[in-house]
């Protein structure tokens, strides 16, 4: 989204009672399960800041919980989160640390664990109108918003793993909005982010698995 | 952990695209554009939408037909089941503001008082109690501005406990738009078509609202959330009685103007009160405002510089009015007893 739509405006279609403390919350949430990819048994929230003060009259809670059940900020279940993540067998754990600063005042850690024992960790900042930023994944810090497609590349920082990344995408005929590298430490893990005005297709996933430094990627439409 | 690289290719559009003129970032080359094609707000405002999102006519009025439904169910629902907010400073309100309407006069010749003789009609035009004005307290504002203040309430009361709602263009401020334009529509008994070009002309305004100042309690304070909605209405009401493009900006800008410095100081930090009972007030200013424009009475400042003088208070707001909770109705005693009793 490159320009201000008449439905930034009239929207969005949201739950109840704010656009930064609860739909920004349930939007930041299901981005994080989307990038675990697997299905979360137990997640752990910890609530920074003003989330850390106002979470309970502002479901704040409930929609993170939401979220992670991969409901949307117009999906009307975020008000019964507790009770469905009950049936379902996800635990939950909230955690309150109003004293760590943080960049933005709206922030929340995500971690979530698989029934195979994977952990995955995401940290988010609802940045207002109910958009988001994903500012950190696992140990790696990152920035991007959700509001493209977004291609996510876990790689080994070494040369050619993103000349590759950008030849996938042209032989598919993506074009590229925006293109980010984040990496932990020389020679170590690293993250390249992609955003694209367009759809990008699933199917460059398999293309992209193929280089030996890549270790995983995902696709988040729009 | 650094960032490494960070390359950012800004979109290429397409030369032929960029030769078409259907963009405006203020309200001047709105109206330029309105005037330029004999065009009124909604179809200069639908047009860009096109050509922006590259998306149908249709695609856009399916859309807004969705958010209009939401916006529907969220007027009517609370007046059938009032619900308690999650902070419980709120609820009923929309309905106790129409059951007190029915209780007493809802027409305008007759006396029916709110002691029993509802709706009896030997006793419209007579002259038992006239001039008590007890009786006629629940449509003090009218039927029309009476519904849409009802509404309004009843669009916070479910943001308020976690209902579906439309932002319009915040949450917070979600009551004034749906409010008054499907109050109007239904007293008036207009179309679907003509609601949801009123949304859109309603739209543009807060377009430039937000490119041009801000539509954020946080950073401008109430006046630019319900002071937003308030002269998005205007506007859009002002379309749907006929009047110019100018007449809508002129009543968008008096709006904006009658609550500048409105601040942001929500009870308890929620958003229940005074957001709720501002939602209605939003409604009251966009009707007065469209109707003075209606009459051929503009504001003497443009919308444009409107705009910019809105933001210029906002920001020059302090810290404690812009959504803190740390001042105004807030700081009082007796919303720091409430703020401990909801937690």
């Amino acid at each position: 989204m490159n320009y201000i739509s008449i439905f930034d405006i009239i929207g969005p279609n949201m739950i109840g009672p704010s656009s930064s403390h609860t739909a920004g919350a349930a939007s930041m949430a299901l981005m994080a399960r989307n990038l675990f990819k697997k299905e979360p048994v137990k997640v752990t929230f910890t609530l920074y800041g003003s989330f850390a003060k106002t979470y309970s009259g502002h479901g704040t809670d409930k929609a993170l919980l939401g979220g992670i059940m991969g409901f949307a900020t117009d999906d009307i279940r975020i008000r019964d989160a507790f009770e469905i993540a009950d049936q379902r067998g996800l635990k939950y754990e909230f955690v309150i640390d109003d004293k760590t600063h943080t960049n933005h005042p709206n922030t929340a850690d995500m971690l979530l664990e698989a029934e195979d024992g994977t952990v995955g960790f995401v940290r988010g900042e609802s940045v207002g109108g109910g958009k988001i930023k994903i500012v950190r994944i696992n140990n790696i810090d990152v920035e991007f918003t959700g509001e493209y497609s977004t291609l996510i590349v876990k790689q080994t920082d070494k040369p050619g793993v993103v000349a590759h990344i950008t030849k996938c995408l042209s032989d598919n005929d993506v074009n590229i909005a925006f293109m980010r590298l984040f990496r932990e430490e020389k020679g170590q893990n690293a993250y390249t982010v992609i955003e694209s005005d367009q759809h990008i297709p699933e199917s460059i996933e398999e293309k992209i698995m193929e280089h030996e430094y890549v270790h995983s990627t995902k696709v988040v439409q729009v | 952990m650094r960032e490494l690289l960070e390359v950012a290719w800004k979109r290429r559009i397409a030369p032929a695209k960029k030769e078409a003129n259907v963009d405006f970032k203020n309200g001047k080359e709105l109206l330029a554009l309105c005037a330029e094609n004999n065009k009124t707000i909604s179809q200069v405002m639908l047009e860009r939408e096109m050509f922006l999102g590259d998306v149908s006519e249709n695609e856009i009025a399916d859309r807004m037909r969705t958010a209009l439904g939401i916006m529907k169910d969220s007027v009517h629902t609370p007046l059938q089941k009032p619900v308690k907010s999650m902070g419980g400073l709120i609820g009923g309100e929309g309905r106790k503001v129409l059951e007190f309407q029915s209780a007493g006069n809802s027409g305008l010749a007759g006396n029916i008082g709110n002691n029993g003789n509802i709706g009896n009609p030997e006793n419209l035009g007579s002259t038992e109690g006239a001039g008590n004005a007890r009786n006629f307290g629940g449509n003090l504002c009218g039927p029309v501005l009476t519904k849409a203040m009802a509404y309004a309430l009843s669009v916070l009361e479910v943001n308020a406990s976690m209902g579906l709602i439309v932002a319009a263009p915040t949450a917070g401020s979600s009551g004034v738009v749906p409010g008054s334009l499907i109050a109007v529509a239904e007293e008036f008994d207009q179309d679907e078509k003509i609601v949801i070009d009123a949304l859109i002309n309603a739209s543009a305004v807060g377009y430039i609202l937000t490119r041009n100042a801000s539509v954020s309690g946080a950073e401008a304070g109430c006046q630019a959330e319900v002071g937003a909605a308030s002269a998005m209405a205007a506007s859009a009401l002002v379309e749907i009685f006929g009047g110019s493009p100018e007449a809508s900006l002129s009543a968008a800008s008096m709006a904006l103007s009658n609550l500048l410095g409105l601040v942001c100081d929500p009870i308890a930090g929620l958003v229940e009160a005074p957001c709720q009972s501002r939602n209605a007030i939003g409604v009251a200013n966009a009707f007065t405002a469209a109707q003075m424009a209606l009459a051929g009475i503009y504001h003497q400042i443009p919308f444009d510089e409107m705009c910019q003088a809105m933001y210029e208070v906002g920001t020059s707001l302090p810290f404690e009015l812009r959504e803190t909770a740390l001042g105004g109705n807030a700081a009082t005693p007796t919303a720091c007893k409430m703020c401990r009793k909801c937690k």
